[in-house]
């Protein structure tokens, strides 16, 4: 009704006035110029040519030494048992990370704040500590070593360890994804569906996991890039047994260490391609979500 | 007798929510609980429903005791505060839900939503997803889905809370309606005594997890079991009265003193309409001030001084108000025609003296 009664002039005058009110705050435009060429500067010389410099070097000798470099056994080893790390840490972390974000969004009880502060613990530990941890603990002459070594199970060193060390160092991403989207869906939802008959389970599969969706595949996209990507924690624990114990990261520093630019490279790039493909899925998800919220905010107005 | 109480306790923890609640909703009732927030109410509202277990007493739906059954078995249409919608699944899938769940045939649930939307007016919104709907229609929605399993009982949860003055007065309205074409046995909460008064058959009256009374509209309004009742209900002047020499009093008004012995004290209470003024001084047996005038659209209300400073609120029609020709600062006198003896919190009255009193006009007038 306003706006079909507001004459021209009342639109000009409300025109020059944001005009001039833009004019206040607005900076000159040498110094916005000059913000931004700072910051491409900065993103170019730090970010984007390492990042070009390692798909140029490990493509320096052709292709075919490239694809060689990573079919090569002991790089082939190393590639598989990332995966495997991978495949293993994450949907471990999956269920404990929805387990304990579960915990602290819907439940009140004591030691609470412990919890989501215990969460966050390893952000602030350095990983290295964090693999020296479990070589306190797990090692020949840690507070488990002898019984495990009677046992004849190997945790330092072996596998074991490796995934330890991970699941330590991943434990945040997808708890911390998941408290905050599931504290604002509260519980009432999960509720309405029991009144209506619901199992627990059918209300965890048709009423919780979808609210959460995009929250979980984000946790789990991070989870799996720093899953595969981590290298002080795993150094410490694995050993750097050729062929055994080596992760991508670790193959990739083994094989630098040796001269091998190229092949070290070769395999550096599969870690960059898996940050790209990280950075592009995150990128998607936030836009989806971004969009979700505007749909919501257009119908709302 | 759809659903009975008996002696309902909740604690939590060291915090009594419920204490001994004891009541029955009739089959196709619309009853309201009504309080002030914090009453307990929802919890009542909650234990019915099994989303809260009672600490103590009994809950009886049809004569079966469903103390032990749980949310699922209970076969009640649960309405939340929020609504509560599910936010990934469209109108259609909101309501078919409870359907779904109980495994009805496709067709079966096609038809069923199809009636429900058409019932509330959502045919067209049958696609949309709960953020692109307005609050009434939300309503609507979570109503539609709560009812589509066919419940035995429907339970709201202050239905009009979310939503604006404006569409409040519609809703009332509407659900009124929809209770009177669905007949379902019907019980929700609310703490806006309005709400209770125009919707419900009955109300029953909470406050600090105590049931203070439970009747009709009319019962509650114009016999308050109780000073709480009296003032949540309606407005009210309450006095205190100090009994001596075998008459009640408190500055200059004296009333008869109900039985009770010198010393003790007498609290009355009186709606502002039974308080009858008149420009005439010698009209009546009170002299008092009139201090202030508040237009309430046909009614007005005037507040009163007496000349010990004691305030009390009347109520009258705008042309009494000019037919006597007040005006603020005006000097009046004033009749209290009825009044009800009431009983503190938690206190009971004797059946003889907890009615409602009406002034001889020979003991008023010409003193």
């Amino acid at each position: 009704m306003a706006g079909a009664l507001s004459t021209d002039t009342d639109t000009i005058r409300r025109r020059t006035s944001r005009a001039q009110s833009q004019r206040g705050t607005e900076e000159p435009p040498l110094i916005k110029w000059a913000l931004i060429a700072i910051a491409l500067a900065f993103s170019l010389v730090f970010l984007l040519l390492p990042l070009v410099n390692v798909f140029a070097q490990a493509f320096s000798k052709g292709l075919h030494v490239y694809w060689n470099s990573l079919i090569e056994p002991d790089s082939w080893a190393a590639i598989r048992l990332t995966l495997i790390v991978a495949a293993i840490t994450v949907p471990l972390n999956v269920l404990f990370g929805a387990a304990a974000a579960w915990a602290i969004a819907k439940f009140e009880f004591r030691g609470k704040s412990l919890l989501t502060t215990l969460i966050d613990l390893p952000f602030s530990v350095s990983p290295v500590v964090a693999g020296l941890m479990f070589v306190l603990l797990f090692g020949r002459q840690g507070y488990f070593g002898q019984w495990l070594d009677a046992q004849s199970i190997k945790i330092i060193f072996a596998v074991p360890g490796i995934v330890l060390a991970t699941i330590f160092v991943t434990f945040p991403f997808v708890a911390r994804e998941l408290i905050p989207v599931m504290q604002a869906s509260g519980s009432e939802q999960e509720q309405a569906a029991l009144t209506l008959g619901a199992s627990g389970w059918q209300t965890f599969w048709h009423v919780t996991l979808p609210s959460v969706k995009w929250g979980l595949i984000y946790g789990v996209i991070l989870c799996n890039a720093r899953a595969m990507g981590e290298f002080g924690a795993v150094y410490v624990v694995s050993g750097h047994i050729i062929g055994q114990t080596d992760t991508m990261p670790l193959r990739v520093e083994q094989l630098y260490t040796e001269y091998q630019g190229a092949a070290a490279f070769a395999i550096a790039s599969l870690l960059a391609l898996l940050a790209l493909l990280t950075l592009g899925l995150k990128t998607v998800l936030e836009w989806k979500q971004a969009r979700a919220y505007a749909l919501a905010q257009r119908a709302v107005e | 007798m759809s659903i009975e109480l008996k002696n309902v306790s909740k604690r939590f923890g060291n915090v009594a929510a419920v204490s001994a609640v004891s009541f029955s909703v009739n089959e196709g009732e619309l009853l309201a609980l009504l309080g002030p927030s914090g009453g307990g109410k929802t919890t009542v509202l909650r234990m019915i429903a099994g989303l809260e277990m009672p600490t103590e007493g009994d809950i009886h739906v049809r004569g079966q005791r469903v103390n032990d059954l749980s949310v699922q078995q209970r076969n009640i249409g649960f309405v939340f505060q929020n609504y509560a919608l599910f936010k990934n699944m469209n109108v259609f899938k909101n309501i078919a839900f409870g359907l779904k769940i109980k495994k009805w045939r496709r067709a079966d649930i096609k038809a069923r939503v199809a009636e429900l939307l058409e019932l509330f007016g959502l045919q067209e919104l049958e696609k949309r997803y709960p953020h692109q709907l307005s609050g009434g229609q939300r309503q609507r929605v979570a109503i539609a889905r709560a009812l589509a399993p066919k419940p035995g009982v429907l339970l709201l949860d202050e239905p009009f809370g979310a939503v604006d003055a404006k569409i409040r007065q519609e809703l009332r309205e509407w659900l009124v309606t929809l209770h009177h074409e669905l007949n379902v046995t019907t019980i929700f909460v609310t703490h806006d005594q309005e709400e209770a008064m125009e919707v419900a058959h009955r109300i029953v009256i909470f406050s600090r997890g105590n049931l203070e009374q439970i009747g009709t509209p009319r019962e509650v309004y114009e016999q308050p079991a109780n000073e709480f009742v009296a003032r949540f209900i309606g407005v009210m002047n309450v006095l205190e009265l100090d009994v001596c020499k075998g008459v009640a009093r408190l500055n200059e008004l004296e009333f008869p003193p109900h039985g009770l012995p010198d010393g003790q004290r007498l609290r009355i209470g009186f709606r502002p309409y039974s308080v009858q003024i008149s420009s005439d001084l010698k009209a009546y047996r009170y002299r008092a001030i009139l201090r202030h005038t508040y237009f309430l659209g046909i009614m007005l209300r005037v507040e009163l001084e007496l000349p010990s400073g004691l305030l009390i609120r009347a109520r009258m029609t705008k042309e009494e108000y000019a037919f006597q020709g007040l005006d603020d600062g005006k000097e009046v006198s004033f009749q209290i025609r009825q009044y009800r003896v009431l009983a503190h919190e938690g206190e009971r009255l004797a059946p003889e003296v907890a009615v409602t009193h009406d002034v001889p006009v020979a003991l008023g007038e010409g003193i």
